[in-house]
């Protein structure tokens, strides 16, 4: 990169915000992905008017640009693939404003998930997308790959939950889509914004929906002998109209590992478990609780723990949000994919992925989103071994496009990014391409940002683009 | 017939099928948006056929608008050029249907009744309880962007909708979105098409997550002497646990509107609720489901709520009411447009707390220019404003602008914004039919130009002409 560009840069922000040498650059060529890609600088904006001055350098210098929130993104959304500058947001964390009236927040993108709905809990209210990462992942990283969570089953993803966004262009112009106010007049363009990948405009100020706290929450734990019973006991769930708050299966693989880490009190013994949730009003969740306690049984359900207070709830929860944490305390390096399925076709799939560990000889653990059908099989693998690691890689392609072949989807939650564009021509047209395409080009015109994601460069199956590092390598 | 249009047709013809080409002035008249008469209608039973009839309109410098039962096409400017109307009811099939999964696939001409029937089969529905709801397809209750009294528990199409298919203004079948309730792959073209007025593509196809059919209902109503006490018991409601299905404030006005003869008409099992939505009085209705138990909750606590904010007199709607008064709730526009040579109905959208002020300017704008008028707000910070002229003379125009214009003015100082979806042919190009000029219309631009470069589908019917 120019070097009069990091001059600029420096001129514009101060020396403090602005990191070039590569010892600095190591930590922000990951993200929680198994990919790597070194930026040449990342800066450090503090206000929209950095964001768009920093834009302006970039089109200066025909350099890429991409924005980055807390890096625990799982695709690569927020990796410079092509290099250039990175723009980290952390800098930008206010809570603007605060309307408990009208149930809305205003952020900067730079805000942690978990600190907004921490901000209104005294209101009784709360940020409802909650992923898994929400005490690190940022807002504006979650509205980049309209991220969702657990209890996104009943609440909805992030797109559900955004008001308005002022973006940055990548031609420098500054734009607010959407409003406070509902139904802004026009195309749906914070629809077309939200969950972009960072591919169309640079986010520096979001408006949320803030939802009203429930007045009782319910969380079982169903504990199966089968996987197949466990999975069968959510299908039954959904063909009945239930609609848990949340509903999560940890099979038996994962929750001994979890266990080790967290004892969050998963029975070790068990095929698998499902972490239900029910909330709303005292007079409903009682009833609600026993529903699904009584489907569980149905489907043969070993035991159905209630947590018996707050205390025991967050334990149960503490073990679910931490498993990929403890995963990794097992393997140098795992690989988590992402594929949705309809829920009719949960059992078929959780049996393929089986074969699918058994045939490339590898352990797959599942820990999911399962009243969504949004999977995320835990591929084990050794990276230093090259071969290990190319079967790894053929073993998750397998699984896609077994998800695919149902009805599927190639990702849920964590966004295209540069782990999965090459899935792309697997469910869309060449056609449907261009035209999401033209779209980016329309907005994003000379590519400078965020180059390199959602669209394949090769049709088909190609290699994965960088090769992963163990768990506390360098590449350096 | 002209010699051109008899060209077009017979061109369409080769495309759709001679039977399925109208050439008939008189039977085409059906198909007028803002009284311009298409010089053809083509009834397409393939997304195929459409690509070609499409590929052939952009060949041609010809323009087209989509339309299924026609019943909202009066809602945005007159289109600049209407050559052919693409009739998309024969596109009216179930594609896939998975009850277990609660997702579905059907083509854009089905009409929305026709789908609820095979739904409530399976216990389930499709929230899309939207106005013309016994007439109007999928497509284009989608297309036009109108929202039902569900909206407030169930949000709106945008909501549930998970993909869609649809042919570009070039010709170019393409699609977005998946069939599966959650999914980020790729981008959510598919919410662009809603409420596009059919501007950026021809709908062809959508799939929808629903939802299980609710067991026992009931409702709650309420009269007050102010639009601010009934918005206050709304306000009250919200900040509790309540998590109401509907929930509306009616102007005293509704009453009237509901008993009309046009009520009778168009929703015709519904027998008026006279009694619930006392005449000169402000009424807060909300329907509210669930066990025995939350039912009881449900009244007692809106009862005291009501007491709490001053309400006269307050009622709970059994089974037999709830279908009726649901019914008016939801055709409240389509008896609006009925009820007045002339009506015109401003759709304003605020923040939920400013909805008593911007009722209270709506209603201050009508009475000085002496306009008879009736509202619906719903909970969430939107309101349909319908003012009723008793005649469409030149002076009424006047009046009417007069007072839109300040009610759009009074709206953008609130914060909110406003548009006139719904008025006579004549005044469109006086009144402010999409709101003032908005700050990101250069980006939708930019939209329309991937989409439909030519300017095919439907041209200048969209925001600022679009």
């Amino acid at each position: 990169m120019d070097t009069h560009a990091i001059g600029d840069l420096k001129k514009l922000l101060g020396p403090d915000a602005v990191l070039h040498r590569p010892e600095e650059l190591l930590l922000y060529e990951y993200d929680g992905s198994v990919e790597t890609a070194r930026p040449n600088c990342v800066v450090f904006p503090r206000n929209t008017r950095d964001v768009v001055g920093i834009v302006q350098i970039a089109n200066r210098y025909q350099t890429p640009i991409l924005g980055r929130g807390a890096g625990t993104g799982l695709s690569g959304g927020a990796l410079a693939r092509q290099g250039g500058i990175l723009m980290v947001f952390s800098r930008m964390n206010r809570i603007l404003k605060i309307d408990a009236e009208n149930q809305r927040a205003t952020v900067q993108p730079g805000v942690v998930n978990a600190d907004v709905s921490a901000a209104v809990a005294h209101l009784g209210l709360h940020f409802a997308p909650d992923p898994s990462s929400q005490k690190a992942s940022t807002i504006g990283g979650n509205v980049s790959e309209n991220s969702g969570g657990p209890h996104t089953l009943a609440y909805g993803v992030t797109t559900n939950h955004v008001l308005s966004l002022e973006v940055v262009l990548p031609t420098g112009e500054l734009v607010r889509v959407g409003s406070p106010a509902l139904d802004s007049p026009g195309y749906d363009l914070l629809g077309l914004f939200v969950g972009s990948e960072g591919t169309l405009a640079l986010i520096t100020e979001v408006t949320v929906k803030l939802t009203r706290l429930p007045e009782a929450v319910k969380t079982l734990l169903a504990i199966f002998h089968t996987v197949d019973d466990a999975t069968e006991t959510v299908v039954d769930i959904t063909a009945r109209g239930i609609t848990p708050a949340a509903c999560e299966m940890l099979d038996g693989w994962t929750i001994r590992a979890v266990e080790a880490h967290v004892h969050a009190g998963f029975p070790v013994d068990c095929a698998a478990v499902l972490l239900l949730e029910v909330d709303g009003l005292r007079e409903a969740v009682e009833q609600q609780a026993e529903d699904v306690a009584e489907v569980c049984r149905l489907h043969h359900a070993r035991e159905v723990r209630m947590a018996r207070d707050e205390h025991e709830r967050a334990l149960l929860w503490k073990g679910r949000k931490n498993a990929f944490g403890a995963v990794g305390r097992l393997s140098p390096t795992y690989y988590v994919q992402d594929g949705v399925i309809p829920r009719t076709k949960l059992p078929a799939t959780l049996r393929r992925i089986n074969e699918i560990g058994k045939k490339y000889n590898f352990e797959i653990g599942n820990i999911f989103h399962a009243g969504d059908g949004n999977l995320h099989p835990i591929i084990l693998f050794d990276a230093r071994e090259e071969k290990q690691f190319q079967r790894a890689v053929a073993a998750a392609e397998e699984i896609i496009c077994f998800c695919i072949e149902m009805g599927g989807s190639i990702t849920g939650e964590h966004g295209v990014g540069m782990e999965k564009d090459r899935f792309m021509p697997f469910l869309f047209t060449e056609d449907d391409l261009n035209l999401m395409r033209r779209v980016r080009d329309a907005y994003n015109p000379t590519g400078l940002l965020n180059p390199g994601k959602i669209f394949p460069s090769t049709k088909g199956c190609g290699e994965i683009h960088v090769r992963p590092l163990p768990v506390g390598a360098s590449r350096a | 017939m002209s010699t051109t249009s008899a060209i077009h047709g017979s061109r369409l013809a080769d495309i759709v099928g001679p039977s399925n080409v109208i050439t008939d002035p008189g039977q085409l008249a059906a198909y007028a948006i803002d009284q311009k008469v298409p010089s053809a209608a083509a009834r397409p039973q393939s997304t195929a056929e459409i690509v070609d009839v499409v590929k052939f309109a952009a060949k041609e410098k010809l323009t087209m608008a989509a339309t299924g039962a026609r019943t909202k096409l009066g809602m945005g400017l007159p289109p600049r050029q209407y050559d052919i109307a693409l009739d998309m009811t024969r596109l009216d099939h179930l594609v896939s249907y998975d009850p277990g999964d609660l997702t579905l696939s059907v083509e854009a001409g089905i009409p929305l009744h026709k789908l609820g029937a095979i739904l409530a089969e399976h216990h389930q529905f499709l929230p899309l309880a939207v106005p013309y709801y016994h007439r109007t397809t999928i497509g284009g209750a989608v297309a036009s962007g109108v929202d039902g009294p569900l909206r407030q528990f169930y949000g709106t199409a945008r909501d549930y909708l998970l993909g869609m298919e649809f042919v570009t203004g070039e010709g170019v079948a393409a699609k977005s979105g998946g069939r599966v309730v959650k999914n980020v792959t790729g981008y959510d073209i598919h919410k662009l098409m809603i409420g596009a007025l059919g501007t950026l593509g021809v709908i062809t196809r959508l799939n929808f997550k629903t939802f299980p059919m609710l067991t026992s209902s009931r409702a709650f109503i309420a009269t007050f002497q102010t639009v601010e006490r009934a918005c206050g018991m709304r306000n009250r409601v919200s900040q509790s646990h309540l998590t109401p299905i509907t929930m509306e404030v009616f102007s005293p006005g509704a009453s009237a509107l509901f008993s009309s003869e046009a009520a009778s008409r168009i929703a015709p099992a519904a027998t008026p609720t006279s009694n619930a939505l006392a005449g000169s009085r402000w009424t807060f209705t909300s329907g509210f489901s669930g066990n025995p138990n939350t039912l009881a909750r449900y009244e007692t606590e809106l009862g005291k709520m009501a007491e709490e904010c001053g309400a006269v007199d307050a009622a709970v709607l059994g089974a037999a009411d709830l279908t009726s008064a649901f019914a008016l709730k939801r055709e409240f526009i389509p008896i609006a447009l009925e009820s007045s040579p002339a009506t015109t109905i401003v759709k304003i959208n605020v923040q939920p707390r400013q909805m008593s002020e911007a009722l209270a300017n709506a209603a201050r704008e009508a009475d000085n220019n002496r306009l008879r008028w009736v509202a619906m707000a719903r909970g969430l910070g939107v309101i349909y404003f319908a003012v009723l002229p008793p005649e469409s003379s030149e002076a009424t125009r006047q009046q009417v602008i007069r007072a839109a214009d300040n009610t759009l003015a009074a709206c953008v100082a609130l914060g909110g914004h406003a548009t006139i979806p719904w008025c006579p042919t004549e005044w469109k190009s006086a009144l402010k039919v999409w709101g003032l000029p908005r700050a990101d219309f250069a980006q939708m631009l930019k939209l329309k130009k991937v989409f439909d470069p030519a300017g095919v589908l439907s041209p200048g019917r969209f925001v600022g002409g679009i």
